[in-house]
Formats: C-alpha cells, structure tokens, sequence
C-alpha cells in the first residue's frame, strides 16, 4: 500500500511538473468570459447557461486530462526505459499499475475540486446580478448544491475513462489507446440504442451481439445527469450510489485486467 | 540571447504590419454566405451531441435568439427568418425543458412581417410541443391561447385554451376570467390591454418588456383612433382630406405635432393617420372590424 502511495504521489507531482494544473487558468477564464459576453448574445438564461457550460467543460477537460495522461502512464516509463529501474526495485507489478492509477485520480481529484470551486465561485457572482424576481423564474438557486450530484457522477466517469486509458496502455500503442479510448467512450453514449437494436434491425443475431454490448462496454451516459441537475429534476441518492457501485465494479475489472496484462508483460 | 529576442519583436511588428495591410485591402473576399443550418434532424443532433445535449441546445438558442434579432435588424429585403423554427425545434429537442425557448419563441415565431415571421401555426406547434414534453407547464396552455387571441383572433379557440390553462395545476385563477371575457368580448381592446398586462408583470424580463411594448401599441391605436376621428371630422367639414398635421392644426383639431408614445411622431397621409415605419411600435397589429 505504501509502494502504490508512493508511485501515486510521484505522478501527481509528474503532472504537476507538466503544467496540467494550467488547464484551470484556462477553465476560470472560459467561465468569466463566457459569463460576460452571455448577457449581449442571449435573452436571458445566463445561469442555465454557465451551469451548463461548467459541467460540460468539467467533464471535459477532465476527459482530456484523463485520455492523455492515462495513456502515457506506462508508456513513457517504457519508451524512457526507467521501467527497468524501477522494477528493479521492491515493487511489485500491480503496485505499479495501481500506483499510476491512483496518482492520475489524485490529479483529476485536485482538477475536479478546483473548477468546482471556481464553477461556484462565478455563479455566486452571477447570482447578485439578478433581482429577487427575476432568481424566482429559476428553477434552482445559481448555486445549487444538487449540482455536486453532476460533479461526483462526472469525477466517477473520469475515473472510469482512466481505467481503461491504462488498460489499453498496457498493451498497445499511445495513438491506439487514444483512440480506442475516445472511440468506447463515444460508444457508450450510445448505450440505449444498442439496447434497443432490435428496433433497427430485422437479424436476431445482430440484436442478440448488440445486447451483449451493451451489458459489457462502459455504460458512459449513465454518468450523464447534468441537464437533470440544472433543471433541478430528481436525481435520487439511490442512481447515484448504484452508478457509483457501476463505476467502482468496472474499474475494478480493468484494473484487474491492467495488471494481469502487465504482469505478463516481458521487458527483455 | 538578444538577437533571438530582437528577431521575435521584429517579426511580431511583421505580422502586426501586414495585419493591417491586410485590413486595409479589405480583408478576405466577399462571398455570398447564407446563414446555414448543417443538422436539421433533431433526432440525429441529439445523438451527435453525446453527453453535451444541454450545452449544444444553448449554443442553438443563442443562434436563434441571434438569427431572430439580426433579421429584424437587417436593412436587407431578402432577409428571412427561415432558419427560426428549425433552431427553436433543435433547441428544444436537445434540452426538451428549455422553458425559456418555447415561450420567446412562440413570440418569435408569431409575430408578422417584419418584425417576425408570421408564423402562429409554428408558435402554437412549438408550444404543444413543449407540453408534450411537460404537460403541468400552464404557461404554455396560456400562450397558445395568447397566439389564438392575439395573432389568429380565434377567440373560442383562445378561451377553451385560457381555461385549459386555468384547469391545470397551479394554473392561476385569473385565467378563468380570462378565458370567460375573451368568449364573451374577444378582440375587444380592452381585453387585449387585460391579458398583456398580465404578462406585463412577468419574472422574464424580455416577455415583461414584449408585454410593455404590446400596451404601448394599444395606447398608439387608441391615440390613432383619436387623431383619425378628428382628421374624419375635418374632411367632413371642409370636404377635402387632411394633407398635413398643419391642417389640423389650424382648423383647430390640434395642438402641437402629434407622437406616439415612444415619441416617433404620427404620419397622416390623404386624410389617413398611421404610425410612422421607424417607430419601436411598428407595425400594429392587426384588429377585428368590431373591436374597439
């Protein structure tokens, strides 16, 4: 467990080192710029507006973050060669893995808290802009705490997405994993219709290979709940506790997966 | 270290001067390009959105919000507000709780030519589309009623809709009234003053200030309606029309030189007063022969 601290560490200082962090200068100034300029380009809605723009750009910055660091993770140990330093040491393969892992979550942790506290922090000063009657046609305060609801859901799926960057990171190319990475997250918005392929199409064969997709790729848009929250529609403790458990289990598989693949790997 | 230094300002002062060559030769040539709106499907704009269907639909809002004001600000007498309903339809399709985009764009869309398309039969598609995907709104029941009232003048329509609206949960009381004068006095001025009032006095400040601006053009037809009798009165007295405000004044009809109230002044022409084209409040709408 201290093996797996230590690596975690080192790779939140590594991202740290690579000015990662940067992309939160680059977030509080989308905010505020786009929370400026929303009163002279729209009838009103700046609030759903920047919430949904905060969420959104959460999400993906976090995804970015999360796609090409995870990637890396392993690779670069390889293709810089200090794997075989560091494996000369008394750490085992899986602390490795797992160390990496965690050290990516710690780093999209610290991102995730930063612009959620910027994200509030514009709409606190949105929210005096505003007469009393005007905040009454809202459906939730500006500074809804319901919206940590969207955040934690989007903190779970960034975890998820880094779970498989690193798995697939393992085996093949950065370039590959990229893609593939991006590629079965697209796939998983897509969840629902593969569910429902039946309805498009006539082979019950292709139906059947459909809905075995979709019990086992990464149901991504289950993760998805921020128009719910800025509508400030029910999204009750229960789905956010069984997504989570979804999260959890998937990254658990992956991880397992990650180290059995990389434990078998030869570096000779 | 300071030659690469020197080197980076001078070709920074480089791109800056060409820059503004560039600007002054007039910058890329012109070409015709027509708004364009590439995903008219909402079916496939929802799927191409991904996990980004609610900011996607602020992007289309403010396309519409953008495409309405630009056309009814254009000089240009092709310019059409073609793209309007498809934007709202996207809208409202990717984020199907985007209040806000139903009931400005019912007012969008109904208004006629050239302050709108003209289109009630949108608005109202609009709005029932909204209460399909929220069928507690009342606030959509009561402005489809509006748009029979106010842009279709078919007041049994636009009563049974008042009283649909008054029937739904939280549904205000005064809508029962409403829906009672509109059956009994549709069209009648005064009860067109009775409902803009109520919207008047909406939280949403640019249907509050649509509201304000409607009873301004009420206060305008009562004003014209007052000038033209006096300009009727004149003719029948000298048996020719009112040529110019001048005549009125010295007939003593008149005092001053007549403005309607956002200060436009009135435009009377072979013995007819209308409001002028530059004013706020043009054009009026359109009134039922019995109303008054």
């Amino acid at each position: 467990m201290r093996m797996i601290g230590h690596v975690a560490v080192n790779v939140f200082k590594e991202s740290v080192r690579d000015k990662v962090l940067y992309n939160l200068v680059a977030f509080a100034v989308l905010l505020i710029a786009v929370s400026y300029l929303l009163g002279q380009l729209t009838a009103g809605q700046d609030v759903k507006i920047i919430k949904d723009l905060g969420l959104a750009a959460i999400a993906t910055f976090g995804l970015f973050i999360a796609v090409f660091i995870g990637i890396g993770l392993v690779w670069k140990e390889v293709e810089r060669r200090s794997i075989y330093s560091l494996l000369s040491k008394p750490i085992r393969r899986s602390e490795f893995i797992l160390g990496k892992y965690a050290g990516l979550v710690l780093t999209l942790l610290v991102n995730v808290a930063i612009m959620t506290a910027a994200f509030y922090a514009v709409l606190a000063y949105l929210d005096t802009q505003f007469t009393d009657t005007v905040r009454a046609s809202w459906p939730a305060p500006a500074t809804d705490p319901g919206m940590l609801k969207a955040i934690a859901l989007i903190f779970v799926e960034l975890m998820l997405v880094t779970a498989v960057a690193l798995f697939l990171s393992t085996f093949s190319s950065p370039f590959l994993s990229a893609a593939l990475t991006f590629g079965l997250w697209v796939i998983g918005h897509f969840n629902t219709d593969l569910r429902n392929f039946e309805a498009v199409v006539e082979s019950p064969s292709a139906a059947y290979v459909a809905r075995g997709l979709y019990y086992v790729l990464p149901n991504f848009a289950a993760f998805d709940v921020k128009s719910q929250v800025v509508h400030a529609l029910p999204v009750g403790a229960s789905y956010v506790a069984t997504t989570a458990a979804y999260g959890a289990v998937y990254v658990s598989l992956l991880l397992t997966a990650a180290v059995m693949v990389f434990s078998r790997r030869d570096f000779k | 270290m300071r030659l690469p230094a020197a080197i980076v300002i001078l070709l920074l002062g480089g791109v800056i001067g060409l820059q503004a060559v560039h600007e002054r030769l007039g910058g890329v040539p012109a070409v015709d390009t027509p708004d364009m709106l590439y995903v008219r499907s909402p079916e496939a704009m929802r799927r191409l959105a991904l996990s980004y269907q609610s900011l996607l639909a602020d992007v289309y809002w403010i396309r519409a919000v953008q495409h309405y004001g630009g056309t009814r600000l254009s000089n240009d007498p092709n310019a059409s507000y073609d793209l309007l309903y498809p934007l709202l339809d996207l809208t409202t399709s990717l984020d199907p709780r985007f209040n806000v985009a139903y009931l400005f764009g019912s007012l969008f869309l109904a208004g006629p030519p050239p302050g709108g398309p003209g289109r009630p039969d949108r608005a109202i598609a609009l709005l029932e589309k909204g209460l399909r995907a929220q069928p507690e709104k009342w606030e959509f029941a009561q402005a489809i009623g509006f748009v029979h009232y106010w842009w279709r003048q078919d007041y049994p329509e636009a009563a049974a809709w008042f009283q649909r609206a008054a029937d739904m949960p939280g549904g205000p009381f005064w809508l029962k009234s409403m829906a009672a004068v509109t059956l009994a006095e549709g069209g009648r001025r005064d009860s067109s003053r009775q409902l803009w009032q109520e919207l008047s006095r909406s939280e949403l400040e640019w249907i509050r200030n649509e509201g304000q601006r409607r009873l301004l053009q009420l206060d305008a037809m009562d004003q014209i309606d007052q000038l033209q009798a006096a300009a009727d009165a004149f003719e029948r007295q000298l048996g020719r029309p009112v040529a110019d405000w001048d005549d009125l004044r010295r007939a003593g009809y008149l005092r001053g030189s007549p403005q309607d109230p956002t200060g436009a002044p009135y435009r009377i022409e072979s013995g007819r007063v209308t409001l002028d084209t530059a004013s706020r409040l043009y054009p009026l709408p359109v009134q039922p022969p019995h109303a008054q």
